[in-house]
């Protein structure tokens, strides 16, 4: 199995919590979006995927629940909570300084 | 509050596991049939999709693990681990049983004696801060540890600086007046302070008082705590009561706490002042003292004033302390460091018992580890991660080790019962630090400490095994022939140190019983078998002197007649004892220049040497006549005619203890006899009559033909039908005597006991032995099929499963040998009479351990020679 494009560590809760913020989506859909947005450049292995959500989960930023898909097949459709809402905001702030600083690096070299 | 929360969540799925696992798995399997569609429409087969997406979506039941532990609680794989080793346990019963059994022997073995060693070595004394309490002796010309003088006492304790309490003691005894008559009481008499310089306080009444301890003021004891409960019944009044000890009136005044104990005063009930006075003889060494340092004051500090005063006394009163120092040692070393050399002794043969024992469980491990290779590495392909299966590891080998503890501690406490009942009343009255081994927090300590030990040993040494081979190796059949020589060569190695430390421990016991067997047959100098005593002690207030003789003489008579009674004597003190009773003597005639001369000095009884079968060398033995009205006489023993008087005849040369004292004359020359411990050497004696200085307090010896208990039982009835107001104890044997003295009682106990542990390490290295062999044999019962097939011996078999058998042994025993000399040497204050390459023993322990060995390989040698090469082929 080649390696594809590994994410930078911790960037995964934010994907998720990203891709949640428009719709509630199944483990697969958010797989697919984030593949679909990044330009198939970022794919998300389902080993790290399922994991990250359970721990999501627990931390209590989205919730699940059973639902039928167009498919006629029941899913587990995750949403984003209100607590899911402010760790995302707080996440992508500490994300857009890292990259600012990971950028003024780079443009100094 | 976040963090309770995902604690609730947590606990609500460690209930609906099931209910996680198959939503997890139901999502899953959508997501999977979800990218097979996808795969579908971008124009795959159906059954390309399927395998596409399977690749892709990897190892589904690690998915779900990996899922679970993010979720889950650690605990919980710990209990699916435990669950698991107990099943892997119970469905191997022999296996779990015998490593189970091993370590709990192991266990029980090495807790109980450190048991033994806690009470005795790491806390003997119920005192406050017992390190800064130390022992006071004189020493003189024949030892460091003799006793003081009451004026030596008074004068070191005035003049020392570096004492903040310095105290004297001595046992007594005593004849308690009770309402069934009189009995004979062990006591102590001590200094005021006594007490206070150990810093121990009286749970009821009161303390001596400074002062009380001078002549002429009353008589108060205090009491032992168990005398108070057993005598008085532990009732709160008995203070200012009186107890009638030796027909004269005592109040008491106080009550030891219950954990106090003073080894050197034995079982003391009473404890009374002793009366001190300024006009006591300054030769008369009868005082044992203990002190107490002073803040920052070091024993050698103590030890250098101590030596200056004991010079400047022995400058000052010359006639009495010419020779004479002080020995100054911490109260510990005088209380237990007889005892410490042997503790250790046995608390390394448990030692060395706990390592074959965890050696022998770890080479079954490694064993299984080799049976279940083929389960862990399908546990390993099927997606268990190596952590997890370190973890199942670590569990399993904690499970044996909480089971082999737990039944080890069980038994412990058992054996520790038994073991105090097996120490004699006497040694334990001699040790009363032996009296409160427990499992106290020191042994729970010392126990969790060797577990976690076998736990770490137990988990890592399987999982390195497992760790050297990848999944894939263990799964192919033929891999098993490279790592089982890796493996051989491991268990070989094991079997060896197994091997080797059984030698240790059966060269220990061979040199010890051997110690023993010398010790009882060393040259006493007298005929003990046959020989009964009995100790006589006559009430203080109703004989004067010269009765003494007159009813001493009656019992003699009473006991000749007795039926069965060949002779019948008397004597002061018996032999074996303590070597005490050392007196100071100048030769009539010769200069008294240079050390003074020294002897042990014992009043014995007119027929005393014949009782006891003694050699004469010279001249005569005591006539009955000879009582205090006859000119004083002696005799002596060889060791002091050959100090003393070499090379001329002692005969009619008169010596005397001092210039003030009528000199005596040497009468007889005897042979010497064991008058102090039987592993010391004989030293000078002399032996004066009876009759001419007479005590109240004396032996009866009785040579006869009949039984020991109905010859004392018919003496006891002579006395008491003569005067019934007369304490009868310490009835026994001579022999019984030798055998419970404490240098025999301590070889034995410690022969036995470690005798007890080689051979439990002898058939555990046995069992090991024959455990890698069968498991060997077992392994290559292919390649000894090909071997018969292709037409070897059976007799060539055998050699090919001695051969590696015969190499192990020979290793074990050669590194046991050079590993015995030096615990030889360490447990050398043990040995009597015998060295620690005594070629003897090593020869005959080595054939043991062969012989063993042999005996253990002959059974899978014998299953090897009788492999059925078609069998043996077909199999694989």
């Amino acid at each position: 199995m080649a390696k594809k494009n590994d994410l930078l560590p911790g960037t995964l809760d934010l994907l998720i919590l990203t891709t949640l913020k428009r719709a509630p989506l199944h483990g697969y859909g958010i797989a697919l979006a984030i593949k679909r947005l990044s330009d198939e450049v970022l794919t998300v292995e389902e080993g790290s995927l399922y994991p990250a959500l359970q721990r999501l989960l627990l931390q209590g930023w989205v919730k699940a629940e059973w639902k039928m898909t167009e498919t006629n097949r029941r899913a587990r459709f995750y949403t984003l909570t209100a607590a899911g809402r402010k760790q995302l905001g707080v996440e992508l702030s500490e994300f857009q300084q890292m990259i600012a600083a990971i950028g003024r690096v780079l443009q100094d070299a | 509050m976040a963090s309770f929360v995902r604690f609730l969540r947590k606990v609500r799925l460690l209930f609906g596991r099931e209910k996680f696992r198959d939503e997890l798995n139901e999502e899953m399997a959508f997501h999977h049939a979800a990218a097979e569609r996808e795969f579908v429409e971008g124009g795959m087969s159906v059954e390309a999709a399927h395998h596409a997406a399977q690749r892709q979506f990897g190892n589904a039941t690690r998915l779900n693990e990996r899922s679970h532990e993010v979720v889950g609680f650690r605990i919980e794989t710990v209990v699916q681990d435990v669950a698991f080793a107990m099943r892997q346990l119970r469905r191997n019963p022999g296996f779990a049983c015998t490593a189970i059994l091993t370590l709990a022997l192991g266990i029980c073995a090495s807790v109980s004696i450190f048991a033994f060693v806690d009470a005795a070595v790491i806390k003997p004394l119920p005192y406050q801060n017992p390190s800064r309490l130390v022992a006071l002796f004189e020493s003189t010309p024949s030892g460091p540890r003799f006793h003081l003088s009451v004026l030596d006492y008074l004068d070191w304790k005035r003049l020392n600086t570096v004492f903040s309490g310095l105290d004297a003691f001595d046992s007594s005894e005593s004849l308690l007046s009770t309402p069934v008559g009189i009995q004979r009481v062990e006591g102590a008499a001590v200094s005021a302070g006594f007490f206070r310089t150990l810093a121990v306080v009286p749970i009821l009444g009161r303390d001596f008082r400074a002062g009380e301890d001078e002549s002429g003021v009353g008589s108060n004891v205090m009491l032992s705590y168990g005398t108070w409960q057993r005598r008085f019944g532990g009732r709160k009044d008995v203070i200012g009561q009186t107890v009638t000890l030796n027909g004269t009136p005592n109040t008491i005044i106080g009550v030891l706490p219950p954990a106090f104990h003073f080894a050197p005063t034995g079982s003391a009930e009473f404890w009374a002042a002793l009366h001190l006075s300024q006009s006591e003889d300054r030769g008369a060494h009868g005082l044992s003292a203990i002190a107490r340092l002073k803040d920052g004051t070091t024993l050698q500090a103590a030890t250098a004033n101590m030596q200056s005063i004991a010079a400047q006394l022995a400058k000052q009163y010359p006639d009495a302390d010419q020779g004479r120092g002080a020995t100054v040692v911490s109260l510990s070393d005088a209380i237990v460091g007889d005892v410490r050399p042997i503790m250790l002794v046995l608390l390394s043969g448990t030692e060395l018992l706990l390592l074959i024992a965890c050696v022998n469980v770890t080479s079954l491990l490694l064993v299984r580890t080799e049976v279940r290779k083929r389960e862990l590495a399908l546990r390993g392909a099927l997606g268990a991660s190596r952590l997890r299966l370190t973890a199942q590891f670590v569990t399993e080998g904690l499970v044996l080790v909480v089971l082999g503890s737990t039944l080890g501690l069980g038994s412990a406490w058992m054996l520790m019962q038994l073991l105090i009942q097996l120490i004699p009343p006497p040694m334990m009255i001699a040790m009363p630090y032996l009296k409160g081994p427990g499992l106290n927090l020191h042994v729970l300590a010392f126990v969790c400490a060797i577990s976690l030990a076998a736990a770490l040993l137990f988990s890592v040494v399987p999982s390195l095994r497992f760790s050297v081979r990848t999944p894939q190796d263990g799964l192919c059949e033929g891999g098993r022939n490279t790592s089982s020589t890796l493996w051989r060569r491991l268990g070989g190695n094991l079997v060896a140190i197994e091997l080797a430390t059984a030698m240790v421990l059966l060269a220990g016991a061979g040199l010890l019983t051997k110690s023993f067997y010398l010790l009882l047959h060393t040259n006493l100098g007298i005929q003990p078998e046959h020989v009964v005593t009995l100790r006589v002690l006559l009430p203080h207030s109703s004989y004067a002197k010269e009765q003494i003789t007159a009813v001493a003489n009656r019992f003699l008579e009473e006991g000749a007649a007795l039926p069965g009674v060949t002779s019948i004597s008397i004597g002061h003190s018996l032999p074996i004892g303590n070597a005490g009773g050392n007196t100071m003597f100048e030769i009539v005639g010769q200069p008294t220049v240079g050390a003074l001369k020294e002897v042990n000095q014992r009043e014995v009884g007119a027929g005393y040497f014949t009782t006891l079968q003694v050699r004469l060398l010279r001249g005569r033995f005591f006539r009955a006549t000879e009582d205090a009205s006859k000119p004083p006489v002696t005799i002596i023993n060889s060791a002091m005619a050959e100090r003393y008087f070499p090379g001329e005849s002692p005969i009619g040369k008169r010596i005397r203890f001092d210039a003030s004292e009528p000199p005596i004359d040497i009468v007889g020359v005897v042979d010497n006899i064991k008058e102090g411990p039987m592993d010391q050497p004989m030293r000078p004696a002399m032996y004066t009559p009876f009759a001419q200085d007479p005590d109240s307090s004396f032996f009866l010896l009785i040579r006869s033909s009949r039984t020991e208990d109905s010859i004392l039982s018919a003496m006891a009835a002579s006395i008491h039908k003569i005067d019934p107001g007369v304490a009868i104890s310490e009835e026994g044997s001579m022999t019984e005597r030798m055998n419970e003295s404490p240098a025999a009682y301590l070889r034995q106990s410690s022969a036995w006991l470690v005798g007890g542990f080689a051979g439990l390490a002898l058939l555990l290295g046995s069992i090991g032995l024959y455990g890698v062999l069968a498991y060997s044999v077992s392994q290559r019962t292919r390649e000894i099929g090909v071997r018969v097939a292709l037409g070897a011996q059976r007799s060539s078999i055998y050699q090919l499963v001695l051969k590696e058998a015969g190499w192990w042994t020979a290793a074990g025993i050669l590194a046991g040998l050079a590993c015995s000399l030096p615990a030889g040497m360490l447990m050398r204050s043990l040995l009597f009479g015998v060295q620690s390459w005594d070629m003897q023993i090593l020869t005959l322990v080595a054939a043991v351990l062969g012989t063993a060995a042999m005996m253990a390989s002959y059974l899978p040698a014998h299953r090897a020679a009788s492999v059925n090469p078609v069998e043996a082929l077909r199999a694989e």
